[in-house]
């Protein structure tokens, strides 16, 4: 049973162990602070040696995936991660299929299902959707993505991917590659990791698809991180700790001969992986469609399918840090 | 020269951007109502060339200064009591702006989601830069 009471906007009590906690949603990764993502972190890397320790942390609660837009990987990377704990899901993965299409109203579709389940994972095609989510929310709510602006549960499983292969989120350098105008986890993730020392980017974009200006003011000048913006890929990859590939997305663009143009811009093969070092890895957000050659899957620094379930790894400690749940020792 | 009677009791807002006033009028909200307004335009201003200035009979308190900050802060507010300025005050950016301004972004929850509030959140006040609570577009004045 919930505890509530309003505090502020967005926050309500979280009962959970005859402890009422203040409860808490993520809209955006700089929700946590650097120290919360590292006991994050370490939660996530305790799962993943000893998954059956948290198998039945879970039991009883409910995940809600309210998905108003398709998604193949994020719905099914977070039902897995309530599975993995004991609970169980419910929800929708189109809007076509709920009460939206009727002309409900976000605030009242996250009253009812706060009735139904102890945690909603959410995604939508309207920026800001889950922030309204959440200020009428009974229960924690993770943006799942909404629309161009955040997908916070991305950042959180590129960052443990990234400190699992370094071991570390600092002092490195990071190759950001493909459309780094419209990407929104490019975005979130120059903002999480502009919060440790000494990174460095290499932004590899062709000039259309530079990072936005808000971007390179507000954050890589404001904190003085270092950064270039190369357009050959070749002449990052021999420097790079990190090289972060991304989609060419078709939807972004109103001109299709345009888009065929980036599309082609850069593609990542065996032939350009031996200008890499032996420790540079190579992730990417998924789904690839040809910046990566199938030939550098079997490459041992192809990470981005470690990415992917690492995400579930992630988002199991997630869902266990907002409800509060803590997994004793035995 | 151009007389118009003294407030007794309510505002006047000095120094506002010359051309302006009338938007100022409405940003405030005062067509709703029905106080008296004087509404004076294009008056010689030495420090200003030229300028605009509102002259509201009302309560005291009926005008919400925050809105008034938004749209200028360079305004002067006189506070009028009994025919006499009592106060002046130098306006402040509001940290946050309610049903003001309304969000451009197409992809934005408040274009759909049914008596959402337009709040606008001061995020760079050096830059006098405001941005949607929900999506963050920055509003652009013109």
């Amino acid at each position: 049973m919930q505890c509530f009471t309003v505090i502020l906007h967005s926050t309500c009590l979280l009962q959970s162990n005859r402890k009422c906690v203040k409860m808490r949603h993520l809209m955006n990764p700089l929700d946590f602070s650097v120290e919360e993502l590292d006991q994050l972190m370490d939660l996530a890397m305790d799962i993943e040696k000893n998954p059956d320790k948290y198998a039945h942390a879970c039991d009883r609660k409910k995940l809600a995936t309210l998905f108003y837009e398709p998604s193949t990987r994020t719905r099914l990377s977070f039902e897995a991660a309530m599975l993995n704990l004991g609970g169980s899901v419910l929800g929708f993965s189109e809007a076509s299929s709920s009460s939206a299409s009727k002309g409900e109203s976000v605030a009242d579709t996250i009253r009812v299902i706060s009735c139904y389940a102890d945690i909603v994972a959410m995604r939508h095609p309207k920026e800001g959707a889950p922030l309204v989510a959440a200020l009428h929310s009974r229960i924690p709510v993770i943006n799942a993505g909404d629309g161009g602006h955040q997908h916070p549960t991305q950042t959180l499983a590129d960052l443990y991917t990234i400190k699992k292969l370094h071991g570390r989120l600092d002092h490195l350098t990071i190759g950001l590659c493909g459309d780094l105008k419209f990407g929104r986890t490019v975005h979130s993730l120059i903002e999480a990791l502009s919060r440790y020392e000494g990174i460095r980017f290499l932004l590899i974009s062709p000039k259309e698809l530079r990072v936005p200006e808000y971007i390179r003011k507000d954050v890589l000048d404001k904190k003085q991180i270092h950064y270039e913006e190369v357009e050959r890929m070749e002449d990052a990859l021999p420097n790079l700790d990190i090289l972060y590939m991304t989609r060419i997305q078709k939807e972004r663009f109103f001109n299709e001969e345009e888009y065929l143009r980036m599309k082609g811009f850069y593609i990542l093969n065996e032939e350009k992986m031996k200008l890499a070092r032996p420790d540079t890895y190579v992730l990417h957000p998924l789904p690839r469609v040809n910046e990566i050659s199938v030939d550098v899957d079997d490459d041992p620094r192809a990470k981005y399918f470690e990415q992917a379930q690492n995400a579930v790894y992630m988002r199991m400690a997630l869902i266990l840090t907002l409800l509060n749940i803590h997994v004793d020792e035995k | 020269m151009l007389n118009i009677s003294g407030v007794q009791e309510g505002y006047v807002l000095d120094h506002i951007k010359a051309g302006t006033a009338l938007k100022i009028y409405r940003d405030l909200g005062l067509e709703q109502h029905d106080y008296t307004v004087a509404i004076i335009m294009n008056v010689k201003s030495n420090k200003m060339g030229r300028k605009d200035i509102l002259k509201i009979e009302c309560p005291i308190g009926s005008i919400d200064l925050d809105v008034l900050g938004f749209i200028d802060h360079n305004i002067t507010v006189n506070i009028v009591k009994n025919g006499f300025i009592t106060d002046k005050l130098k306006l402040k950016l509001p940290k946050e702006v309610h049903n003001v301004i309304r969000c451009k972004n197409p992809r934005c929850i408040t274009t759909i989601e049914q008596e959402l509030e337009q709040v606008f959140i001061l995020t760079d006040p050096e830059h006098e830069v405001y941005r949607c609570k929900y999506c963050e577009e920055k509003y652009e004045r013109k």
